[in-house]
This record gives C-alpha cells, structure tokens and sequence, in this order.
C-alpha cells in the first residue's frame, strides 16, 4: 500500500459556454477546478459533495470519458492517455454506474451483457466464457441460472450486482463507483456496500468512491475527500472527517444527515399552536 | 373523541397481470389523524406507494380495490365516481411525487402550472391566481418567486422544483398531503431543507401527512406514528419514539441497523440478506421468515397475526418476546 496507483496533479475539467452579444464570447464552466491527489493501490477514497459540485466529472474523467483540460493524471506511473490506449486502459479502470436501470442493455441477457468484454478483451479462451460468466455471477452473488435472464427480470440492488460482475469481468485495479447505491433501498444499499467490501478483500481492488452524502462512504473509505464547487475542501482520513471536521461545508454536510433517532430531532416546530 | 381525517379499514388493492391477479396491498387498515404526520416505511415492492395510490384512487386501469373502506373526513370514498375524486383531489387531498422533473409539465412554464391547479379548485381571476401562486413560491422559499412563474422546470434546481411541487400540493390548503419519498432524489443538504419546510407548513395550516419513504432517518425527523410495511402487509405499528426505542418486529430492527450511523466507531454495517420474495403470496408461513434470523419452524408454516403488544403498539410476529429481550439469533 505504499505505491500511488493514480495521481492526479491539478486536473482541470472545464466546459466552454458561449455567452454575451452574438455568442462571441467564450465563458467556461469549472466543472472541476485545480484537483490534486493520490490514491494507492489498494486503498478506497470517498469523494463526497452534493449535485453539481464536479465529483462525477471527475470521475469521469479520470476514466476518459470527459476531456481533460488541464493538469495530469498518472496511472501506475504513467500518464493516461486515452486516445491511444484506451482498449489497454479500459482493462485496468472500470467504473460501476448510478443507475443500474439505465445502464444495462434491456435487450441483452446478462450472460451476453457479461459475455461481450470477456471477448472483446480476450480475457478467456472462447471455450471457457460461460465459466468465466458463472464465476462472475458467483463474485456478486447472484445464482448461475442469471445468464439465461434479461435485466428487467431482476430488483434494483440485483442489477446493481450485475453492474459490478460488468466491470470485474476485466479485472481491473481501479474501479470508480459513481454513486452506486444511491438509487437502492436503505436495506440493500448495505448489503452493496459490504459486497463492496469483500470483493476488496478477494481481489485487492482499488476505489474511488463517489456519493452525495457522507454517510454511505463512512463504512467503505479509508480517506475521504470532500468536495465544493469544483474543488476538494477538505481531504483526510475517514476518522479525522468525521470526528474533526475542519471545513464549514464538511461540517454542514455532517450536520444535514437525519439522525435516526427522534429524540434528537432538528427539526423543531411550534407545538399546539394551530390546533383547533 | 375526535374522529380521525383518513380511516383505512381492511384495504385490498390488487393489479391485473399476465400472471393472473396479483394482491399488492393486503388488509392494510390505519388512521390518519388531524395535523399528525404518519410515516409508511418499507422497501420497493412493498406495497406503501399503492396503499398511498389507492387513497387517491390514482391506480391506473390495471389496478382495483378489491375490498375494505376508506373514509376520508366522514365521507366513505371507497367507491366514489371520477368526477367526485377528481373535486377532492388537489383540494383536500394532495400529492407529491419522488421524481420533481417528471412530475412537472416540461412544456409549461411553472406559473402556468400552478394558476392552472388554482383555478381548476378555486374561484377567483386569474390576476388573483397569478397572485396567489407567486405568494405560494414565496411561502416555499424560491427567490425571485415572478421570475421563476416565467421559467420552465428544466432550468430550476430538483431542490427547487420539489420547492414548486410542494407549493403546487400546498395550494388549495388540503387537509392531507401525501408525500411520496420527497426527498429521495435530492442530496442530504437539500433533503433536510424541504422536511423543515414541509413539517412547517403543515404545522401552520393543520395539514396531515402521510410521509412514504424506506429511510428512517427521515422518518425520526418527520414522523409522529410509524408503519412498517413488508411484501403487502402491516408488519408493525409503533409511535415514533417506540419504534426507534424498543421495535418488536425482525424486519424493523434490521432496517434500523442498516443506516448509516454519523458517528465513527469502525463498525461494519449490517445489512437485511435478501430481498422480498416474488411469490410471496403463495408462502404459508410468515413473508418474512426466509430473510429473518429469529425464524422458527411455526414462522414457515403458520401465518402470523398483527397482535397489539402495548397500547397502539402492534406487530406481526411469533418471536416478538425474543426480540424483546434483547434478541438472541438462533
């Protein structure tokens, strides 16, 4: 754990928006602005920040499929470079999606869906894909019998695992997780989460995980970076973030999660005031 | 004794499927007080938005009451016609949805929306339309409330256009208002601006609500009476602080270990195994026996029975003593 895996070195995202009298002038949008950090193998780093503050930008272009305006980003040493290494790269940084609804093709069954990289990057010989898809299968925990079926066939957090199958099947060492439990049930998300965290144990797996809300990388984060505006405000391990928030914003996103417990309630209204 | 605002009694819904009929709300009965907000707690499929749907009779043309009563202040709306639903809707029932961006008319500017809702259950001219609405954005907490009459739902926030779907529900000043998982879609910052907001302005009209979501975060925040439903049927009934305190149903417990707690102690996050059987109607035992650690033999082959343990506390469960206790898994 003491190599850095990916560096990023004051990575710029930035979109141009034409404004003003004709459209004559060119304004950017800082999606991410000026990001710098390291992540070492093996390690799980939560990137936390509400809609809109440039996390998913940057995971996307970490993985290439957002334009890097500025800045570096290292991957094992070397600095990325999608235009000509993307068959390569896209078998070492895989990225697990929000919406397991959207991001599965309805009309493929999951045993193709799982099938088609395992192909197209000749991981396996042809004769032993369908093992290799059932292994998969068995990874997330999902029964065998799954490759015969189509997505719509199964719940949000089973296509979620499928999700995840989808982007082990090319055993990558990085996997970017663009918030992939926020679309799941409480109840579920937990049960991603952990499986999360065993497939790290198994395969020695690095994240960058992405979520809105601090609470759902409490569990999974070594560090957590916490992210403003298109900045990173605050980076530190997951206990210092939690017990010893530095940045206001750090701590307003703590402050905003509900606390299960009703007798803690923030919200206090007036009692008996309108009762009639 | 004051009578309760919504009575649900022994509600049936079920939908027709190529499959043949399938019941997804089953012998669910509740009440809703006066200006009390009642929380629906469970996971997807588990038959809380259909019981909210069939309160609104918005069940579409594959779905039907199959038996039970509803009575909404006094009246039995059980069997009321389209024309007298359609008067009570909007008026002095409402809705919001979870998804702001569907739910609002993406080629009608929000004034339009909202004149449109007051004029439908309102008599006034449409200057004093135009009036009230901007008063109701105002009310929600938009800024520049006339500027944002003239703009379109795709360009305001999904904080702000909940903002405009509640103003939308809170219009006509109903007696109820259903909120189906408000806050789901929006981050945690936003999400604990709209349950001030909401809990606020229906505190100052007397408004209940009835509050559907599968998080209980929100529901400690919110909620007065809590519900928990699991695969179509009540699992427990508790007031808030009991259930957060001392719940008596497995199902319950497990949701409640499974949020994420604010406080950093290392722990791992326990999690419910499983997810609601797809033929769970078929199932002679217990719905929830395959996923529960407490199961017994009984629980697979004996349908458990909503019994009242204490005073408005109710849960369906045999082992409820074990849990009570302090739970020892078998």
């Amino acid at each position: 754990m003491n190599k850095p895996l990916l560096v990023l070195a004051n990575v710029k995202t930035y979109y141009p928006v034409k404004t003003g009298f004709m459209n004559l002038k060119t304004d950017y949008i800082k999606a991410v602005d000026d990001v710098s950090f390291e992540l070492m193998a093996g390690e799980t780093l939560g990137l936390v920040g509400e809609s809109g503050c440039g996390k998913s930008t940057l995971g996307r272009t970490i993985i290439g499929l957002e334009p890097l305006t500025e800045g570096r980003i290292l991957f094992n040493g070397n600095e990325l470079n999608f235009k000509t290494e993307r068959v390569s790269l896209s078998k070492q940084i895989q990225i697990v999606f929000q919406d397991p609804y959207s991001s599965l093709n309805p009309r493929q069954t999951v045993g193709k869906l799982l099938a088609e990289p395992l192909h197209v990057h000749k991981i396996v010989a042809k004769n032993e894909v369908e093992t290799e898809v059932e292994r998969l299968l068995e990874l997330v925990g999902l029964p065998k019998t799954a490759k015969e079926r189509y997505p719509h066939e199964f719940s949000g957090g089973q296509r979620q695992r499928i999700g995840i199958a989808r982007a082990l099947a090319l055993r990558p060492k990085l996997i970017i997780c663009d918030e992939p439990v926020s679309a799941l049930d409480v109840s579920i998300q937990a049960q991603i989460m952990n499986l999360f965290k065993q497939l790290q144990q198994e395969l020695g797996l690095t994240y960058l995980f992405i979520a809105h809300g601090l609470g759902a990388v409490k569990y999974i984060s070594d560090r957590i970076a916490v992210m403003y505006a298109g900045k990173i405000v605050e980076i530190g391990s997951a206990e210092q973030i939690f017990t010893n928030p530095q940045h206001d914003y750090t701590k307003k996103l703590l402050n905003a999660y509900p606390v299960p417990d009703p007798r803690k309630r923030s919200i206090v209204v007036q009692q008996g005031q309108n009762d009639a | 004794m004051m009578t309760s605002l919504l009575s649900v009694r022994s509600l049936t819904t079920a939908f027709d499927t190529e499959h043949g009929k399938v019941v997804s709300v089953d012998d669910v009965s509740f009440d809703v007080q006066h200006g009390e907000t009642l929380a629906i707690v469970g996971e997807s499929g588990s038959g809380k938005s259909v019981t909210a749907l069939s309160v609104m009779h918005l069940l579409g043309p594959t779905g039907s009451i199959e038996s039970g009563e509803l009575l909404f202040d006094g009246q039995n709306i059980t069997a009321l016609d389209e024309k007298a639903m359609q008067k009570l809707r909007g008026n002095d029932m409402s809705m919001i949805f979870q998804e702001p961006m569907t739910a609002l008319n993406p080629v009608l500017t929000i004034g339009n929306q909202l004149i449109e809702a007051i004029l439908l259950h309102q008599s006034m001219t449409k200057k004093e339309a135009c009036a009230t609405a901007i008063n109701m954005l105002e009310k929600v907490g938009l800024p520049r409330a006339a500027q944002i009459m003239k703009q379109y739902a795709f360009s305001l926030s999904g904080g702000m256009r909940q903002r405009v779907m509640i103003a939308m529900a809170l219009v006509s000043k109903p007696k109820l208002l259903i909120a189906d998982e408000p806050t789901t879609a929006l981050d945690v910052t936003v999400q604990a601006q709209i349950m001030r907001l909401l809990k606020e302005l229906c505190q100052q009209s007397n408004t209940s609500i009835m509050l559907i979501t599968h998080d209980l975060g929100v529901v400690a925040e919110m909620a007065d009476q809590v519900i928990v439903m699991y695969a179509g049927q009540i699992v427990e009934i508790a007031d808030v602080y009991t259930l957060f305190e001392k719940s008596l149903h497995p199902y319950t417990e497990g949701l409640l270990a499974s949020i994420p707690s604010m406080v950093f102690d290392g722990k791992q996050l326990e999690s419910i195994p499983g997810s609601i059987p797809a033929r769970y109607q078929e199932l002679a035992g217990c719905r929830f026996a395959n996923r529960c650690k407490y199961a017994t033999e009984r629980c697979r082959i004996e349908k458990p029975q909503l019994e009242e343990i204490s005073a408005g506390h109710f849960t369906r469960c045999f082992e409820w003593q074990t849990l009570e206790k302090g739970g020892v898994a078998r």
